[in-house]
């Protein structure tokens, strides 16, 4: 058994939200880079070239690299022999997204009520998803995520009969009505398989993926290839202005399924696909 | 093919300046932007419902659909890059009749929009998604003007200089999104 004080997961998660808000991981931030080197179109260079700079700003200047600095999604994958003590968890990880934002200067973006709609002016709560593991690690990941590609992410309830050509077409469909609406170059998440739920949630934690990481499952990693292969000759491009980089990376997670559905969860992430991970 | 070009222009932007101004242009925006995004829109409209007064002139003005990260000490704003424009449709076409002539946002616009922009001789403009820190170094002033109370949602008077956009609807109704995505699709 191992004992870690809550207060340890609030000031980690403070710090996280602010980092992941100014700096892109490493493999995002080389993505970006070779992006601009292979993009086809001038102007979609240009924009790629544009957010280079934007990246460069952010970071020397700590200036977020874009003012939707995300409703806080953070997964909580918890050893089985932690013991927590010093409060609540959920109070705890809350208390670190409140810190983070407020003395960070980062938006608060977050409503109390979906339909009353009254800002809670420190971005809580957070969406937190909990998992308990073996071991007596807690690994934290904060994956801030902002509403102009979540708001185009989808779930299709497929038939057994739909089979692979109908989980392309589910994706396909989705990154064209994202269109530059999701701020291509996109990064795209995807579950399938599980019940409706679980392919959501499978599909946001496939975004936390390193982008040059591809499935372990031989078929699984095709999929992933030949879509962004696809989806990069549909010509939407960076800013959604014509180019040859719509997406950066299709990162799939599967699991297994009823002998009556086939779902599909596609959540899009902008070219900002933060995360900051950390292990106590 | 399309042929971007540079274009220099004031805001308040002239009825002449958004007449010529077509879709591609890669247009420098210098004057005064006010910042509206959802929240704000749907007071706007509540106050045209009951017939009062606006706490902003519309006429020829450009509306940025915005809404920044906290001014860091010493800094007129943080972090400020376009909103998803299409959450603004429902509201748009009447703040054009009313006088609107530019938006500044990024994503697509719906078919109503597209008409209230020819008929009135306006102009969408796209910045890029995604750039908030390098736009942010485009504002040189910032002032809440209305709807203090909704924090980043609030209306906010921009000074400007040198801010970029790429027009993308033009008040010819050409459409960059759709004309741009063919030329690479494959």
């Amino acid at each position: 058994m191992r004992t870690i004080n809550v207060s340890e997961i609030t000031s980690n998660i403070k710090e996280m939200c602010i980092e992941a808000n100014h700096y892109l991981t490493e493999d995002m931030d080389a993505a970006m880079k070779k992006a601009v080197q292979t993009e086809k179109a001038p102007l979609g260079k240009q924009i790629l070239n544009q957010l280079q700079d934007n990246l460069e700003i952010a970071a020397k200047e700590m200036i977020p690299i874009c003012q939707d600095t995300g409703m806080a999604v953070v997964f909580l994958e918890v050893g089985q022999d932690v013991h927590f003590e010093g409060g609540n968890v959920q109070d705890a990880v809350n208390e670190g997204v409140r810190q983070g934002y407020t003395e960070g200067f980062l938006r608060k973006s977050v409503v109390s009520d979906p339909l009353i709609r009254e800002n809670t002016k420190d971005n809580t709560p957070a969406i937190i998803h909990f998992e308990i593991v073996p071991g007596d690690r807690v690994k934290i990941t904060v994956a801030p995520k902002g509403f102009g590609s979540e708001n185009m992410s989808r779930v299709f309830m497929l038939k057994p009969a739909d089979g692979i050509e109908g989980v392309k077409n589910a994706v396909l469909t989705a990154v064209k009505d994202a269109g530059p609406n999701a701020c291509p170059p996109m990064v795209i998440g995807v579950g399938i398989g599980g019940t409706f739920e679980k392919c959501a949630l499978m599909a946001k934690k496939a975004l936390t993926r390193e982008v040059n990481q591809r499935s372990d499952i031989p078929y699984v990693k095709e999929l992933e290839e030949e879509l962004l292969e696809t989806i990069n000759k549909l010509g939407i491009g960076p800013g959604g202005l014509g180019g040859t980089t719509t997406a950066l990376a299709v990162n799939i997670n599967t699991y297994p399924t009823h002998i009556a559905g086939l779902p599909v969860g596609i959540n899009i992430c902008c070219h900002v696909n933060r995360h900051s991970v950390r292990e106590l | 093919m399309i042929i971007n070009m540079d274009k220099y222009i004031k805001a308040p932007i002239s009825d002449q300046d958004a007449k010529e101004l077509r879709a591609g242009d890669y247009v420098y925006i210098s004057g005064i932007l006010y910042t509206a995004r959802d929240a704000a829109h749907k007071r706007i409209y509540e106050t045209l419902q009951k017939e009062q007064e606006l706490p902003i002139e519309l006429k020829n003005n450009i509306i940025y659909y915005m809404g920044p990260s906290p001014a860091r000490e010493g800094r007129p704003i943080g972090s400020a890059g376009p909103t998803t424009a299409s959450r603004m449709d429902k509201y748009a076409p009447r703040l054009l009749d009313l006088g609107l002539k530019g938006m500044i946002g990024k994503g697509k616009r719906s078919e109503e929009v597209q008409k209230a922009i020819i008929r009135n001789g306006a102009v969408y403009f796209a910045a890029v998604g995604g750039a908030g820190a390098l736009l942010s170094k485009s504002i040189v002033e910032s002032e809440v003007v209305a709807y203090d109370d909704l924090g980043t949602e609030a209306i906010r008077k921009l000074t400007v200089k040198d801010f970029p956009v790429i027009v993308v609807i033009d008040s010819e109704g050409n459409n960059l999104y759709e004309t741009a995505i063919k030329e690479y699709q494959k």
